[in-house]
């Protein structure tokens, strides 16, 4: 099955991202051990698995904020070399966070227009002297800024400050953050947390709107019915190592994943 | 009553504003000269620890960190203007070269405390500057065996005072009948240089720069996630905040004309940040209110204290500098208590220290 699923994402042409048997210890524990995986560009990738699984352990790891012990993570075909945060960004993985992390007394607008400085270039001269590239790069900076307010759906709440939003707003804030810096790679670390049914269907249409554009998706979601419905492919982690990976149709009846979550049944008979 | 806001969009009143601003600031050293000459080189400080402010408020106000050891590169400035232009080595270079090379002095120096508390914030930061503060005066007073760099605490003396349009700044000039002293023309040329250094803030501020260093100060894990070089980023508050302090060193021994390491010591640092504090992190205009304030009210005080008691008691029963500090330290308590973000605090300190609504 997983082989079929890989094969379907080689299919779609070069993997985007490639995990390379990653393991990554705190001290004697294992909170990644050799986890690989691949994802296919254009795909919306879920990562799913129980509390303390490694998930957002293995996005720290991605995204630069941990390193690895062992094992390689190569990203457009090259491997990632010393990364750090922002080299990272640089390179085209914008992330989210579980807990939302914004700069929380600065204006949604500032937030987003945060988010454009990987792309931009004005230094010190240029915003001492204001001369006429640096102008236009700050208009520019703030066209994209309200642009990408009124992709994600809060366009009026642009000069609100973002610990003033709405819990749903304040994590479409942080993906139109994210989304300014023209990733290629886009991780969700459960986006829809603390979501209501409404505003789950908004991030689905979302989402997938985010894919259209040549997004990649990468998402941590505990919510069965969303991830079963956006994502193409599953990563199911559980103890630090990856148990099983497929379609999610497969995923929900693979007796493994049954087991990690609900735990082994008493007596053999219905799964 | 017509509100500041309404003056502020009608663009007549606004340049009427402004030429009167204008006009008072060029009136005033004459103003003040006939109060006594003195007020017109308190004045002069005041000019000079706003700038210091200034500079300290790119590193606490807008990037966050905490520096209790900025009056080092106005120590570092200060002594390489001496040091150019004095006998002390009989190098005699004009201002305009000094204050640059002072300036970027400074700013390696701020580079040089910058680098190893890359990775420190908060206490442990205060810390370290601190440190480094102590280690630049303590060097100041030490390096002049066996090769006499300093002068140790004897300081250095004669330095050359500024010569610039033909006029030299030690010396008093008569125009015509005006009588301008070389207080005043100080008072001149700080003015320029402060208008120069508020542009250069307001500009930094408002740019793709200030914007990560809010960035920074807000969030740093999510700074860096965004692609901000989160290194860069702190070493230029560092080394931008240095080299102003550098510029403020370097006019401060061209007016003082004598520098010791004694004019550096920790106080002045924490009179500085109290400056920053007092105005507002954060708030350029804020934090030109703090300087002016807390470079007046002492000497106002110093005036005012004795003939106060006088005339309660009869006579002076307790020192006026005694008095002064205890004001001080009181207008400081009763300050923080009252106004914790400032006598005009940036938008975004009253919002972090406003009372949370949802209970975030």
């Amino acid at each position: 099955m997983a082989a079929e699923a890989s094969a379907t994402a080689s299919a779609a042409g070069a993997p985007i991202l490639e995990v390379d048997r990653v393991t990554k210890r705190f001290g004697g524990l294992v909170a990644l051990s050799e986890v690989s995986f691949s994802i296919a560009r254009g795909e919306i990738y879920g990562l799913i698995g129980p509390n303390g699984a490694g998930k957002t352990t293995l996005f720290n790891v991605l995204t630069g904020i941990y390193r690895q012990d062992q094992g390689a993570i190569r990203f457009e075909g090259a491997p990632l070399a010393d990364p750090t945060p922002d080299r990272i960004a640089k390179l085209g993985i914008a992330r989210t966070f579980q807990n939302i992390r914004l700069f929380a007394n600065l204006s949604a607008l500032e937030n987003v227009m945060i988010g454009r400085h990987v792309r931009t270039k004005a230094g010190v001269v240029g915003a001492v002297l204001r001369d006429a590239r640096t102008r236009s790069e700050e208009a520019a900076i703030e066209r994209r800024a309200h642009e990408l307010l009124g992709f994600v759906g809060i366009a009026q709440r642009g000069n609100e400050l973002a610990r003033h939003l709405s819990y749903g707003d304040q994590r479409r804030l942080e993906i139109a953050r994210a989304l300014a810096t023209d990733p290629r790679l886009l991780a969700l670390d459960e986006p829809a947390a603390g979501m209501n049914a409404t505003e789950k269907l908004e991030l689905r249409k979302l989402l997938e709107s985010i894919r259209a554009q040549g997004v990649t998706l990468l998402i941590i979601e505990h919510d069965v019915r969303l991830v079963m419905g956006l994502c193409d492919r599953v990563l199911v982690l559980d103890y630090g190592r990856n148990i099983a990976e497929g379609a999610p149709r497969a995923i929900q009846k693979d007796p493994r994943v049954i087991e990690a979550y609900l735990g082994k049944p008493r007596e053999a008979g219905a799964p | 009553m017509v509100s500041l806001s309404e003056l502020r969009a009608n663009p007549r009143l606004k340049w009427i504003g402004v030429a009167l601003i204008v006009v008072s600031l060029v009136a005033l050293p004459f103003a003040l000269s006939h109060v006594g000459t003195a007020w017109v080189r308190i004045t002069n400080f005041a000019i000079l620890y706003t700038l210091l402010a200034l500079g300290l408020n790119i590193v606490v106000g807008f990037a966050g960190l905490l520096d209790l050891g900025y009056i080092a590169f106005y120590a570092v400035g200060a002594y390489t203007y001496a040091l150019l232009a004095s006998p002390h080595f009989d190098i005699h270079l004009p201002w305009w070269a000094i204050l640059p090379i002072g300036a970027s002095v400074a700013c390696l120096f701020g580079v040089l405390l910058g680098t190893p508390t890359l990775k420190l914030r908060g206490d442990y930061l205060a810390i370290v500057t601190l440190g480094f503060g102590e280690i630049i005066r303590i060097f100041l007073n030490n390096l002049s065996d066996p090769f006499n760099l300093t002068n140790g605490p004897k300081g250095i003396t004669t330095i050359d005072s500024i010569h610039f349009i033909g006029m030299d700044f030690g010396n008093d000039t008569r125009i015509g009948s005006l009588f301008v002293s070389g207080t005043i023309k100080y008072y001149y040329f700080l003015l320029a240089l402060l208008l120069v250094v508020i542009v250069v803030n307001l500009r930094l501020q408002d740019s793709r720069i200030g914007r990560a260093w809010e960035a920074i100060r807000e969030d740093e894990l999510a700074a860096r996630s965004m692609g901000i070089n989160t290194r860069n980023m702190k070493l230029l508050a560092f080394a931008m905040g240095a080299s102003f302090g550098g510029v403020a060193g370097g006019m401060f021994s061209a007016i003082q004309g004598f520098i010791s390491p004694e004019s550096f010591v920790l106080t002045e640092s924490v009179m500085v940040l109290s400056m920053v504090v007092l105005g507002g992190m954060g708030n350029i205009w804020g934090v030109i209110l703090g300087a002016i304030l807390l470079t007046f009210v002492p000497e106002v005080l110093r005036y005012t204290v004795e003939p106060v008691q006088r005339w309660m008691f009869g006579r002076s029963l307790i020192d006026p500098e005694v008095i002064r500090m205890l004001l001080f330290g009181l207008a400081m308590v009763v300050m923080m208590l009252f106004r914790p973000a400032g006598l005009l605090p940036s938008a975004v300190r009253k919002r972090e220290l406003a009372v949370p609504e949802n209970g975030r």
